[in-house]
């Protein structure tokens, strides 16, 4: 008996001394709990960021919309800043996960240029839970070494020749979005004919990719394991970079126009700093010291005049103008049913 | 003193309660109901779509694939390790276990930079001007994954069940006239057996239920059985179909533990 | 004479099967060409890297915290309940026994989802508390059935004869069954130490936010395309395990054997 009380006492001081410790490490100024796409910050703009507000950051990552949303929807993990896309935002507002953002708090938003937020009206309507972080497009990334033919269109990944040389990307919404461009569909259709002929697509293309990747896409192109991927543009430019035989297009039949917003959920217990951290993010030589490290297009337009490489500054990939484009759109949240129902379809796909 | 002791399986009897007990409860639980919390059977059915069929026979053929082969793989090694007069208090046995004690993500990870098209193993072949191997991303690099993972864990029960046998014994059976075939059939394979069956829950199990090998070998391109429900958790957010499917998973692991101590009904293999 | 040789070329063979990936790493650690395809001289960056980098040497403190204490909570927990279990009836025997089959034998997977349902109904915070309980409660069951057998072994008279002699039953325990059951208390918390570390499944499912084991920060870098500091720091794993167990080696146990359970 003497030896359980012994044992309990020893276990409830080795948690509770635990539990102590963890809130401890806790600066003077609290912390900020972000959780973002994997490689998506440059890593010195957090230090930065610490040192200069005396906040720390709690730094998590995720590699798709869908996974992030289960863990916010949970309640279990207090995230305060997160970055998701566009059709994620508009159904965590339809949950009622969001919480608005005070833009008095932020006063840099002025930097992020206006036609972002009209962009953003889209999935949130009075540009009250979001602010504009990155955008882009999406396309294809090919090997000029290994694909000689022209480059236009997203039926070229259709083609039997480059067989075991096609990455896709393996998240539902963004798949999808090829097979539906691909058929001449909108990619926010809940026409279930539409989405059947789309999952046929998939079905068929199946064979001929090498693999279903998320971020891995980059590597994989730059070591040349693979002619063709499906690729976020903000990728291209750090892969040029890398492997001067890749080259990016945006093909004839359009494409997903993306932009990743700061949101704070509802749930997040450091609203203020997330917001201190939120106008971090958009003061001009810190979004410019980000878009040098990950190379995705900045909403940020006083960053985007810092930019010295008019290269890049003028970049068609970075930075493109997107009224020369056909058949643009941007995700939108489409309702519980149709997202049971593209996922059913991708499932379909991923078992075939 | 007996009245004494009984007591002090309390704090692991609270503690089993708590984070065993209660959590498969509620995977039951979750497995049973839907959204709305009302009693269905739908989630458990759900195994008979087709997606479904197909990932859980797929999990079945190549957890059974990969189980046979660590048993051709680890039973003559066994014997071999078990005979073998270099090895001193099992030394030789720790170097084939201890692969084991590397990070099993580490060891995935290995077979992936060797595999792939421009890995480690194509670039040798292409020096030699011999043909490429492709198998990344194919059912064939999740058997080897497997294989590669789990032999260890057939290794060391065969070892064990085997090194049990008496000398004399085989060597009675030699005298009394049996050859090498007969003394392997009549003597040593049986007394082995309860190894093997420990071998097999130890390798089948985990092989049946994994999703991180099908994801590092598979390229995302092969859904598993535990792909499928680790997916319905970590991105379709289904817990119910998650949960249902679960529970299908583990009547398969009771059928697996049944068939093995039906055929342990001496009782001498390991408790597993 | 063949067929010894046979058995050479087959054990040589499947020596190389297990550690071709192994040296693969440690090779590819020193390689300064950052794809492997190719070999681009000798370097020794990785390593520097790999210790600059804090979130990787964070992971690793992490994991080594998480092994340890779970370890040692359940090597308590377990050793109790097992000398309980020891002087049960053969009914609530064979139920805690069933109890405590139940982690070992089911699939990870479930065992971490279930958890994470748990910890998720009962709002707790995901992160160090949820992994160190998971930790313990996969630990538990590896405690008691090393533990077990040392105690069905042990001489119920000593302890008799120790408390006859007017020893107290603390002292007794401490003097007299604990000398005895020690080497099954101490398999037993190696083995925890092994499978904590080890250990991927069940803590992606119950982690949380900014934290990390080895495994989960593998497994995210590994999704994120190899890093070669990945590899310094596997090569590093892989010796450090290497000389630990031909130190360990050298006070030859039965470890072995017990290590099967």
């Amino acid at each position: 008996m003497k030896k359980l009380m012994i044992t309990a006492l020893l276990v409830t001081i080795s948690i509770s001394s635990l539990m102590g410790c963890g809130k401890s490490n806790t600066p003077e100024n609290g912390q900020v709990i972000v959780y973002n796409w994997g490689e998506y910050i440059d890593p010195d703009v957090i230090t930065q960021f610490e040192e200069e507000t005396g906040i720390k950051v709690v730094y998590d990552e995720f590699e798709t919309n869908e996974i992030m949303y289960p863990k916010i929807e949970a309640g279990a993990s207090d995230y305060d800043v997160i970055c998701p896309s566009d059709y994620m935002i508009q159904k965590m507002i339809d949950n009622d996960l969001l919480s608005e953002i005070n833009f008095d708090n932020i006063p840099n938003v002025k930097n992020i240029g206006d036609q972002y937020f009209q962009q953003s009206k889209e999935f949130d309507a009075e540009n009250k839970y979001s602010i504009p972080y990155c955008w882009g497009t999406v396309g294809i990334l090919y090997n000029k070494t290994m694909v000689t033919e022209p480059v236009d269109s997203w039926s070229i990944l259709w083609d039997e020749q480059y067989k075991d040389n096609i990455l896709m990307q393996d998240s539902v919404r963004d798949a999808f979005m090829v097979a539906l461009k691909l058929n001449g569909y909108s990619m926010n259709t809940t026409n279930p004919h539409e989405l059947q002929a789309a999952k046929d697509a998939l079905i068929k293309q199946k064979p001929l990719v090498q693999a279903y990747v998320v971020d891995q896409v980059r590597d994989k192109m730059i070591g040349n394991e693979a002619a063709l991927g499906v690729i976020y543009s903000g990728e291209a430019i750090y892969t040029q970079r890398e492997n001067s035989n890749l080259e990016y297009v945006i093909p004839k039949e359009g494409t997903n126009v993306w932009i990743d917003s700061w949101v704070i959920p509802k749930d997040s217990k450091n609203k203020e700093n997330a917001e201190a951290f939120i106008n971090f993010m958009c003061r001009e030589d810190i979004a410019l010291k980000n878009f040098e490290y990950i190379t995705y297009s900045t909403p940020n337009d006083a960053a985007h005049d810092l930019i010295e490489d008019e290269d890049i500054k003028n970049s068609p990939i970075a930075f493109p103008t997107l009224s020369d484009f056909e058949g643009l759109e941007t995700f939108q949240y489409l309702g519980e049913d149709a997202d049971e129902m593209y996922n059913q379809l991708w499932k379909e796909v991923k078992s075939e | 003193m007996n009245k004494n002791k009984k007591w002090m399986a309390t704090p692991y009897f609270i503690w089993s309660i708590a984070f065993i007990i209660i959590p498969l409860c509620m995977v039951f639980y979750y497995g049973l109901t839907d959204k709305t919390g009302a009693f269905t059977l739908e989630n458990i059915i759900a195994i008979t779509t087709e997606e479904h069929w197909k990932a859980l026979w797929l999990s079945l053929l190549l957890s059974t694939i990969s189980t046979l082969l660590c048993i051709l793989l680890a039973y003559p090694l066994a014997m071999i390790l078990c005979n073998a007069s270099i090895n001193q208090d099992g030394f030789l046995v720790l170097i084939f276990i201890l692969p084991m004690w590397m990070n099993f993500l580490l060891r995935t990870l290995a077979w992936q930079t060797l595999l792939e098209k421009t890995g480690v193993i194509n670039s040798i072949l292409s020096a030699l001007h011999l043909p490429s191997l492709n198998i990344i991303n194919t059912p064939y690099a999740i058997i080897l994954g497997m294989v590669y993972n789990f032999l260890p864990f057939m290794v060391l029960p065969i070892y064990n069940s085997l090194s049990k046998i008496d000398r004399n014994v085989v060597n009675a059976a030699r005298d009394l006239g049996a050859n090498n075939v007969q003394t392997f059939t009549k003597v040593i394979l049986p007394l082995s057996l309860p190894g093997v069956i420990s071998g097999i829950t130890m390798v089948f199990v985990p092989a049946l239920t994994t999703f991180v090998i099908s994801n590092l070998l598979g390229g995302s391109k092969i859904l598993l059985i535990g792909n499928v429900i680790e997916q319905e958790f970590t991105q379709t957010n289904n817990w119910n179909l998650g949960s249902g499917l679960s529970i299908i998973l583990m009547i398969f692991i009771i059928i697996s533990i049944v068939i093995s101590t039906i055929t342990d009904k001496d009782g001498e293999g390991n408790s597993l | 004479m063949i067929r010894k040789s046979l058995q050479t070329v087959y054990v040589t063979l499947i020596f190389i099967f297990l550690y071709a990936p192994i040296v693969t790493l440690i090779v590819l650690s020193f390689n300064s060409s950052k794809t492997r395809a190719k070999w681009g001289g000798f370097t020794l960056k990785w390593y520097s890297a790999l210790f600059k980098n804090d979130t990787i040497l964070q992971a690793l403190y992490t994991t080594l915290i998480i092994a340890m204490l779970s370890a040692f909570l359940a090597t308590i927990i377990g050793t109790v309940a097992a000398i309980a279990i020891n002087g049960m009836k053969k009914r609530n025997r064979a139920l805690f026994m069933g109890i405590t089959n139940i982690p070992m034998v089911n699939a990870e997977i479930v065992t971490g989802i279930s958890l994470m349902l748990l910890f998720i109904s009962l709002k707790f915070q995901f992160g160090f508390t949820t992994v160190l309980l998971a930790h313990i409660t996969f630990n538990i069951p590896y405690v008691i059935l090393s533990v077990l057998p040392r105690m069905k072994q042990l001489n119920p008279n000593t302890y008799e004869a120790a408390l006859d002699l007017g020893a107290t039953h603390t002292y007794a325990f401490f003097k007299v069954v604990f000398p005895d059951i020690l080497p099954g208390v101490l398999s037993g918390f190696l083995m925890s130490i092994t499978m904590s570390l080890d250990d991927f499944i069940i803590t992606h499912f119950t982690k949380g936010p900014g934290f990390d084991t080895l495994s989960t920060k593998i497994y995210t870098e590994v999704k994120k395309g190899i890093k070669p500091e990945m590899y310094a720091l596997s090569s590093i794993i892989f010796v450090s395990v290497l000389v630990l167990l031909l130190l360990i080696n050298c006070a030859p146990t039965d470890k072995n054997k017990e290590i099967v359970k």
